[in-house]
C-alpha cells in the first residue's frame, strides 16, 4: 500500500466489494414496496398508528443518546448506540409513512421537530428521565418486548409499507430484547447492589406498564415474557396500580417537554435553514 | 533513518540473534507480530502511542457527542450518532492492539483518568454550534486521516491492521462533515456565519494536532527509525494544509491565516506558525475543556463500576452453578 | 492477541476474548480482534456490535484469550474493512461534487 497521497489509499476498494469483509449492500426495507395507501385501509388511523410508534422510537432513541460517553463500559457504548440507531431508523420510516398517509405530505423532520409535547403520542415509560443503567435495562426490556410483540402482528398489516417497516423492526427488536434480557439477568443475579438497583428500577417502571396496550392484544404475551426474564434474574415484577392517563392520548409527564426542547432547539432557532 | 536505531545498543538480555531478526524484519518492511521478540523501547513506544491514540478516540466522542441530542434533523442525528459510535469502536480496536503488547485496558484507562497518559489536544476545545460538527469532520478527521493513513503501514502488525479499518471509517466521517458544511453554506446567512465562525476557531488547533514542530519533537526520529511512524509532524502538517486550501475555496470559507499563500517554488503552501505556547498549555492540562473532558470520563468509569462488578459476579456464580451441576 | 501476552495478570476487569468472524458462507472464520466481556454470551453480543455491526448471515466465534494455545511468530490476524449495514456509514453516501479535491 502506497501513501504517496493519503486519499488514494482510501479510494482503493470502495468500488471493490471484496475489500469489504461484510459486503457493502444496503438493505432498503421499502425497496420495491408500493407506497400508495391500499384501498380499504383507513388512512387516518394508519397515520396515527405510524406517528405513535415513531414517537415511541424517537423518544427512546433520544434517551439512549444521553448514554453516549456515559456508558458503564466501552463495549456498552457501542451496543446502546446500535439500539438507538435502530430506533431512530424506525422513527424516520414511520414518520415518512405518516406524512404520506395523512395527506399532509409532511416529512420526518416536520413530525420530529415541529410538534409540541401535547402532540406527541409516545408512551410515558419512554420519556422518563435516564436514571441508572438498571433503569435503562428495565425500560429497554419492557419496551422492546412490547414493541416486538406488536411488530410481529404488524408484519401482516394490510399496509405494505407498515408491514415492511415492521418486518425490519422485528429483527432489530429481537436483538434489543435479548440484550436487555441478558443484562437483566446479570444485574438481578450479580451483586447485592445490582439486585437492589434492579428492584428499584422495576418499581419505577411498573406504574407505566398499564399503558402498554395496542390495537392487538399482546398483554399476556408481554407479561409472560417479562415474568420469565425477571424470574431468571431472581426478581419479581411488582404489581402496581396503573397511573391514570396515557401518553397515547397526549397526556405526558413533566419530563417530555424538556426532552423536546433539547431535541428541537437548534432546528427551531433557524427557520428556513437546511441541514 | 537507521542511524538512531543503530545507535541503540541491543539490550544485554536479548538472546543471540533476536535483535538481528528484529532489525531485519524492520529493514525488509515486514510486520512485527505480537509473539516476535522486540526491543523494550519499541514495545514501550508503541504502547504509549497506541494508548494515546485510543484515549483520543474515546475523549473525542465528547465534543461531538454533546450534539447528538440536539442535531437539527433526524438524518444528521443518525449520522452523528453513528459517527460517535464509530469512535468508541475505534478506541476499542486500538486498546485491543495495545493489549497484544501486554498492556491492560483497565490499567490504561486508569492512567488516562489519573492524567498520566495524554490524548489529542484538539478535544480540549469546546463545540459551540452545530457547524462545529461539520468542521470537526472536515478538519479534525481530515487531519486524523493524514496522520493515520501512513500508520496503516506501521511496522507493528496489529496496529497497522487496526488502522486500516479505522481509516476506512474516518473517510465517512470526513465526508459527512464536509457535506454538512456545504449544505449549511447553501442555507441562510446565519448558517454561513456559523460555518465561518467554526472554521476560525478550529483551524489553528487542527494544525496543532500534528504535534510540535520536528525540531521540538523528541521521540519522532526514533519512532521513524522503527517505522512505527512514517512521516514527520511538519511533513504531515504541510500535507494537510495543501489538501485543505482548495477544499476551503470550493466551500467558500476563509482560512484564518493572513500568511497562507501558494509557493510556486516549493510546490506547497506557505502558512503561519501555530501558537506553540498554546499547544503546550493545552497539553499540560490548561485548555478550555481539559477538566470537563477528564471529569466526564472519570465519572462514567466510576459510575459504571457497579455494573461491571455485577456482571463479573454473575459470571462467577454461573460458573459455580455449572460446576456444581456437573458434579451432581 | 493477548494470548501472546508476555505475562498474564488477572485484573478485576472483564476478561479478554478473541473474536473470529465468518464474513460469508464459504469462508473460514478469521480472527478480527479482541474485546472484554464478563461471560460468553456478552462476548458474542459485543462481538456482533463491534466487529460486524450486526450484519446478518455472519457467524462469530469468541474464545477467552487465555484459552488460546499459540505456536510461533508470523501469525496473521487481519482487521477487516468496515461493515456497512447503515448507508450513512459509507463514504459514497455523501454527495460531494467531483471538483472538490481529495475528499
Amino acid at each position: 500500500m502506497s501513501d504517496d497521497h493519503v486519499y488514494l489509499t482510501l479510494a482503493e476498494g470502495h468500488e471493490d466489494d471484496t475489500r469489504w469483509a461484510y459486503g457493502t449492500g444496503f438493505e432498503d426495507p421499502l425497496h420495491g414496496v408500493d407506497t400508495t395507501v391500499p384501498e380499504g385501509v383507513d388512512a387516518e388511523a394508519l397515520a396515527a398508528e405510524c406517528v405513535a410508534l415513531a414517537d415511541d422510537a424517537l423518544v427512546s432513541a433520544q434517551r439512549l443518546a444521553e448514554w453516549v460517553t456515559r456508558a458503564p463500559e466501552l463495549e456498552e457504548e457501542v451496543a446502546l448506540a446500535n439500539i438507538g440507531l435502530d430506533l431512530l431508523g424506525q422513527a424516520r420510516l414511520l414518520y415518512s409513512r405518516a406524512g404520506q398517509a395523512d395527506g399532509t405530505g409532511r416529512d420526518e423532520d416536520a413530525y420530529a421537530y415541529f410538534r409540541d409535547a401535547e402532540d406527541f403520542r409516545n408512551v410515558r415509560l419512554a420519556e422518563l428521565p435516564g436514571g441508572d443503567f438498571a433503569f435503562a435495562v428495565v425500560r429497554l426490556l419492557v419496551l422492546s418486548s412490547w414493541r416486538l410483540a406488536h411488530f410481529r402482528r404488524l408484519e401482516a398489516h394490510p399496509d405494505p409499507v407498515l408491514a415492511a417497516v415492521a418486518a425490519k423492526g422485528v429483527k432489530e427488536l429481537t436483538y434489543h430484547r435479548q440484550y436487555a434480557a441478558e443484562w437483566c439477568v446479570r444485574l438481578g443475579d450479580g451483586t447485592d447492589e445490582s439486585h437492589r438497583r434492579m428492584r428499584a428500577a422495576l418499581d419505577e417502571a411498573a406504574p407505566y406498564l398499564g399503558e402498554l396496550h395496542t390495537a392487538y392484544d399482546v398483554r399476556d404475551e408481554v407479561a409472560e415474557d417479562l415474568r420469565q426474564v425477571t424470574e431468571a434474574a431472581g426478581l419479581t415484577l411488582p404489581v402496581h396500580r396503573p397511573l391514570p392517563g396515557s401518553g397515547r392520548a397526549g397526556e405526558h409527564t413533566e419530563h417530555l417537554a424538556p426532552l423536546l426542547t433539547e431535541l428541537q432547539g437548534v432546528a427551531r432557532a433557524h427557520p428556513g435553514a437546511t441541514w | 533513518m537507521t542511524t538512531t536505531h543503530a545507535a541503540e545498543a541491543p539490550p544485554p538480555d536479548a538472546p543471540d540473534g533476536l535483535q538481528e531478526h528484529f532489525d531485519a524484519t524492520i529493514a525488509r518492511d515486514q510486520r512485527v507480530e505480537p509473539r516476535d521478540w522486540m526491543p523494550d523501547g519499541y514495545r514501550r513506544t508503541l504502547v504509549r502511542q497506541i494508548a494515546q491514540h485510543a484515549h483520543s478516540e474515546i475523549i473525542g466522542m465528547q465534543p461531538e457527542g454533546e450534539w447528538i441530542t440536539r442535531a437539527p434533523s433526524l438524518r444528521r442525528k443518525a449520522i452523528l450518532f453513528a459517527k460517535v459510535q464509530d469512535e468508541a469502536g475505534h478506541g476499542l480496536y486500538l486498546y485491543s492492539a495495545a493489549e497484544t503488547l501486554g498492556a491492560d485496558r483497565e490499567d490504561l484507562t486508569r492512567r488516562l483518568i489519573e492524567g498520566r497518559q495524554k490524548y489529542s489536544s484538539i478535544f480540549n476545545y469546546p463545540t459551540l454550534s452545530f457547524a462545529d460538527v461539520g468542521v470537526i469532520g472536515w478538519f479534525v478527521d481530515g487531519a486524523a486521516i493524514c496522520n493515520q493513513v501512513p500508520l496503516c503501514r506501521s511496522s507493528y502488525g496489529p496496529y497497522a491492521r487496526a488502522m486500516v479499518r479505522i481509516c476506512k471509517e474516518e473517510s465517512f466521517h470526513q465526508r459527512q462533515g464536509y457535506e454538512l458544511l456545504m449544505t449549511m453554506m447553501r442555507g441562510t446567512d446565519a448558517q454561513r456565519e456559523m460555518v465561518q465562525d467554526a472554521v476560525n476557531r478550529w483551524w489553528w488547533p487542527s494544525l496543532m494536532m500534528f504535534g510540535p514542530p520536528d525540531d521540538a519533537s523528541p521521540n519522532s526520529a526514533r519512532s521513524m527509525a522503527w517505522k512505527i511512524k512514517r512521516h514527520s509532524n511538519d511533513e504531515l502538517r504541510r500535507r494537510f494544509v495543501d489538501m485543505t486550501v482548495p477544499q476551503a475555496e470550493k466551500l467558500g470559507v476563509t482560512l484564518p491565516d493572513p500568511e497562507l499563500r501558494w509557493n510556486e517554488e516549493s510546490g506547497h503552501h506557505d502558512f503561519g506558525t501555530p501558537d506553540w505556547d498554546e499547544l503546550m498549555r493545552v497539553i499540560k492540562g490548561d485548555g478550555p475543556c481539559n477538566d470537563r473532558r477528564m471529569e466526564r470520563r472519570r465519572t462514567a468509569h466510576e459510575e459504571g463500576a457497579w455494573v461491571r462488578e455485577a456482571a463479573t459476579a454473575h459470571a462467577a456464580k454461573q460458573a459455580a452453578r455449572t460446576e456444581k451441576g456437573a458434579a451432581a | 492477541m493477548s494470548a501472546d501476552k508476555p505475562q498474564h495478570h488477572e485484573k478485576q476487569g472483564w476478561p479478554l476474548y478473541e473474536v473470529f468472524v465468518r464474513g460469508k458462507r464459504g469462508l473460514n472464520h478469521v480472527h478480527v480482534g479482541s474485546l472484554h466481556a464478563a461471560d460468553d454470551a456478552m462476548a458474542l453480543t459485543h462481538a456482533r456490535d463491534l466487529y460486524t455491526r450486526r450484519n446478518e448471515g455472519v457467524s462469530i466465534w469468541v474464545v477467552r484469550s487465555e484459552h488460546i494455545a499459540a505456536s510461533t511468530r508470523d501469525e496473521k490476524d487481519p482487521f477487516f474493512a468496515p461493515s456497512a449495514d447503515k448507508v450513512y456509514r459509507h463514504p459514497t453516501f455523501y454527495d460531494i461534487p467531483d471538483d472538490v479535491p481529495h475528499i
